[in-house]
């Protein structure tokens, strides 16, 4: 028995158990790059006995949910709905789930969750821990199979005669109440929160009862439903030895309280789901959290616009002002008041049109960055470094402007930090500032990331992904609330970098002085962001390596 | 919804349960917003409500569930004065819903086939006197939140397109539920809500176990599951109605508006929205508990809820929001 073949034989086993219980176990999340292998499983998907719609991560709304026929009510045949693929019970094979934008994802989840008998085969064809199925709907999809790096081999295809006995069998079939705790243990101890899939698991664990035409769950089933359902959802590793010959829990480690009678059971869903984690888990631990941090999918960097990217479903409103007619759209919402404007004695035009059925096109685009200077000020700053540095900014926004950037100017000095310039794309006025900086006074560095902060965390609500710069040549000594005190004004100025990293804002600090400090670098490592020693750096070494970095 | 979990069931969860309960005592208080993890049970609970709020009395047809012929709109049309008993609606607003849908819109086939300019009402209407749900609050397109916003605000839809000119009461409970990690908030809508609450899945594996359990045995037969919950559900449902009807007799005392003043000035809550909502959810709480008045005990029990998400960021505090509010209420009750 090889690794490959028993994976295998774990697929065929999901499928059987997917088509006892379609609709409670949600579906299938199906890890797998276009092999022999994942085209035998998707074979056996009409034995499911659902209608199978296959659907696209791009699909919009109205073709989830469903929409007016216009063809129909134009041709006086009355008001049809066109049903939508979420309406009704029906198997869907999502290609690249990867790839589902997450309100997508949502709407998906809100459907599954409805219990209208939907099921949903999710292909998730993503490569490393950050490209993988919207959390979301990996929640909702029972059952997990990876059939990644596995060389092809033959699948049996489910038995339809035993599929049927088994689904006449699932209801009378029973759940010991020790399997169920045995179940949430085995959950808890590998760091899964969500309370759903210990329910997925009895109940896969009750389909394979129906299966081998059982009138009760055993130990067994439980075992195999855990590799199918907890296995991949792992956010850390069982202990490795079993606690029957392990004295104490390691420290560390969340005493797991084995219940009585639920313990050992608990042991044999823990080992199968060990045995079924793929080698590489490891690096995928704690991926399905999601990323609130940097990184991700990047939900936060879509934005919607109106020149180019994705098309998006169209919104009422004026033509004017740079945005496009969507003309298929327009006339469509002109379409049922024909009849009634003619009556109303309208312009014998071919079409009445009112201003109210115009409908403008909307895309999706990839957000502008945003890059914020953070600029030290301070009577510390040699002169002649901060003309340098300020040269150096100038041709970085010279290269921003021309990659369609926007550009912010915060500068702290004295006792404060001022927003020189707030984010733009002006060129000229952001030279203008940055030429009048003023010099002179303390190093309020923390007021400077706090205003950097709140100007980031705006410029992420409104779509952008903001980037910050400090440059600076020396350590704080001016604290958030004016006063000078350079021990707590470092302290603080951590605190925030901190903060600054766990909001996920890139960050690059830029260290002026004559001899790089080393506690310039351990800010910039707080912040999650590298630090750039640049002493004697006229302009354009400083606006080149920035330029590196920033997109490197 | 036939056979919903009952919400008596609910394992854990206070104050999620507790926030809910006050806004069917009082739904003066708000909405509630609940944020958590997946798999917590936050849908659950709002599509429990349906089952334990007691039914509404209102006009038979009526598309916005007026109690009264007079409350009716006139573009429904209803000449005849029949009351019927309806539960409680509890709307579902899907993710990627269309604003007709939300606020109404022409009636397309009889402006087609009829040529007439009729009305066809949106979710809002059939929310009125109940609740309104938005799973993924977060996710929601934004021109819907604002729309949803001035409506939640102003308890009424004005409907002003497409030749129609229709307004019609929508006063309802907004319930909105999201993930934190899918995004956060605006500030501006955070504020709108009345209760905030955070949940996570409960800690220990007995009420782990519990949940389980409870969800499994409700799946294999929803029907004789509810039964068995039925007299807890019932009794449930009778306090809330008791509380309700207690709830305009009892007073709040200078004490306790001093008390929710300086709670709200030693948080630095923003506006005085905070400090009504306090006292509204504390005297909603205070009817629910059978005392003579409002009390430090209930102000202390829904402060969290009322205020958490109503304070000025601190990028200094790491602590959450909820620290914070159990930390000040330490100082100023002592």
């Amino acid at each position: 028995m090889t690794e490959a073949t028993d994976r295998a034989a774990l697929a065929a086993t999901a499928l059987a158990v997917l088509a006892v219980d379609p609709g409670g176990l949600g579906g299938l999340w199906l890890r797998a790059r276009a092999s022999a292998l994942r085209e035998a499983l998707l074979g056996g998907l009409p034995a499911i006995g659902l209608p199978l719609r296959r659907i696209s991560p791009a699909i919009v709304g109205t073709s989830l949910e469903g929409t007016p026929d216009l063809v129909a009510l134009l041709a006086g045949r009355g008001l049809r709905p066109v049903a939508g693929v979420l309406d009704g019970p029906a198997l869907l094979v999502l290609p690249m789930a990867e790839r589902t934008p997450p309100a997508t994802a949502a709407r998906l989840a809100q459907a599954l969750d409805a219990g209208r008998g939907l099921c949903l085969v999710a292909l998730d064809e993503g490569i490393g821990p950050e490209e993988r199925l919207p959390p979301a709907l990996a929640e909702r999809l029972g059952l997990v199979v990876d059939l990644d790096g596995i060389a092809a081999t033959a699948l049996p295809p489910p038995d339809p005669a035993r599929i049927a006995t088994a689904r006449a069998r699932l209801p009378q079939v029973a759940t010991p109440v020790e399997l169920c705790t045995a179940t949430v243990a085995a959950a808890a101890a590998l760091g899964i929160d969500s309370l759903r899939p210990p329910q997925q698991t009895l109940r896969a664990a009750r389909a394979l009862a129906a299966l081998a035409d059982r009138a009760t769950v055993t130990a067994d089933d439980l075992a195999l439903a855990g590799a199918l359902v907890l296995a991949a959802r792992a956010t850390r590793f069982p202990d490795a030895a079993p606690p029957a010959e392990a004295d104490a829990p390691p420290p560390g480690e969340p005493a797991q309280a084995p219940e009585p009678g639920g313990g050992r059971m608990a042991d044999a869903v823990l080992a199968a789901a060990r045995a079924a984690l793929p080698a590489d888990a490891l690096d995928r631990l704690g991926a399905g959290r999601g990323g609130r941090g940097a990184g991700g999918a990047g939900s936060g960097a879509a934005r919607r616009g109106n020149r180019r990217g994705r098309p998006l479903p169209s919104r009422p409103g004026a033509p004017g002002s740079g945005a496009r007619l969507d003309l298929v759209a327009t006339l469509a919402a002109a379409a049922p008041w024909q009849r009634l404007r003619k009556g109303e004695g309208a312009a014998p035009l071919p079409l009445a049109l009112r201003r109210q059925d115009f409908r403008l096109r909307r895309f999706e685009d990839r957000s502008d960055r945003l890059l914020i200077f953070v600029v030290d000020a301070s009577g510390s700053a040699a002169v002649a470094r901060l003309a340098e540095a300020k040269g150096a900014v100038e041709i970085l926004l010279a290269a921003a402007y021309a990659r369609r950037d926007h550009v912010a100017l915060i500068a702290f000095r004295g006792a404060g930090a001022d927003i020189l310039l707030p984010p733009t794309r002006s060129l000229v006025q952001a030279r203008r500032r940055l030429a009048d900086l003023p010099g002179g006074g303390g190093t309020p560095l923390a007021s400077g990331l706090v205003a950097a902060r709140g100007l980031a965390q705006r410029a992420r609500a409104q779509g952008m992904t903001p980037t910050l710069i400090l440059l600076t040549d020396g350590r704080p000594n001016v604290r958030l609330d004016g006063t000078g005190a350079r021990a707590a004004a470092q302290d603080e100025a951590m605190r925030l970098a901190a903060t600054i990293r766990a909001d996920g804002t890139d960050a690059l600090v830029v260290d002026a002085g004559l001899r790089p400090h080393p506690w310039l670098a351990t800010l910039g490592a707080a912040m999650g962001g590298r630090t750039l020693p640049l002493p004697r750096a006229e302009a354009r070494g400083l606006s080149a390596a920035v330029a590196a970095a920033l997109d490197g | 919804m036939p056979n919903a979990f009952p919400f008596a069931a609910i394992v854990g969860q206070d104050e999620m349960k507790q926030a809910l309960i006050l806004t069917a005592i009082d739904p003066g208080i708000g909405g509630v917003l609940v944020f958590g993890d997946r798999g917590t049970g936050k849908s659950t609970a709002v599509r429990a409500l349906a089952a334990l709020l007691p039914p509404i009395e209102m006009v038979a047809g009526c598309p916005v569930n007026a109690p009264t012929l007079a409350d009716s709109p006139d573009w429904a049309g209803l000449t005849e004065d029949r009351r019927e008993s309806r539960p409680t609606p509890v709307i579902d607003l899907p993710l990627g819903v269309t604003e007709d849908r939300v606020t109404g819109a022409l009636d397309i086939e009889r402006a087609l086939t009829r040529g007439e300019l009729a009305f066809q009402p949106g979710l809002l209407a059939r929310a009125n006197r109940g609740y309104l749900y938005i799973d993924e609050v977060n996710l929601l397109e934004d021109h819907i939140v604002d729309l949803l916003l001035d409506v939640a605000q102003t308890g009424e839809n004005v409907v002003e397109r497409e030749g129609l000119s229709i307004r019609h009461p929508a006063r309802f409970v907004l319930v909105g539920s999201g993930n934190p990690e899918e995004g956060e908030l605006r500030p501006q809508l955070l504020d709108r809500f009345g209760l905030s609450v955070e949940v996570a899945s409960p800690a220990e594996i007995d009420a782990r176990v519990e949940v389980i359990r409870r969800r499994d045995d409700y799946d294999r037969d929803p029907a004789a599951f509810c039964a068995a919950w039925a007299e807890t559900q019932a009794a449930l449902q009778a306090r809330i109605l008791a509380a309700r009807a207690r709830l305009r007799g009892l007073d709040a005392p200078d004490a306790a508006l001093r008390d929710c003043a300086a709670l709200c000035l030693a948080l630095g809550a923003d506006g005085l929205r905070g400090e009504l909502t306090l006292l509204r959810a504390a005297r909603a709480l205070a009817a629910y508990d059978g005392a003579e008045g409002v009390g430090r005990a209930q102000i202390r029990a829904v402060a969290p809820s009322a205020l958490r998400h109503r304070l000025r960021r601190d990028p200094l505090d790491e602590s959450g929001s909820t620290a914070r509010v159990a930390r000040v209420l330490d100082e100023v009750f002592g």
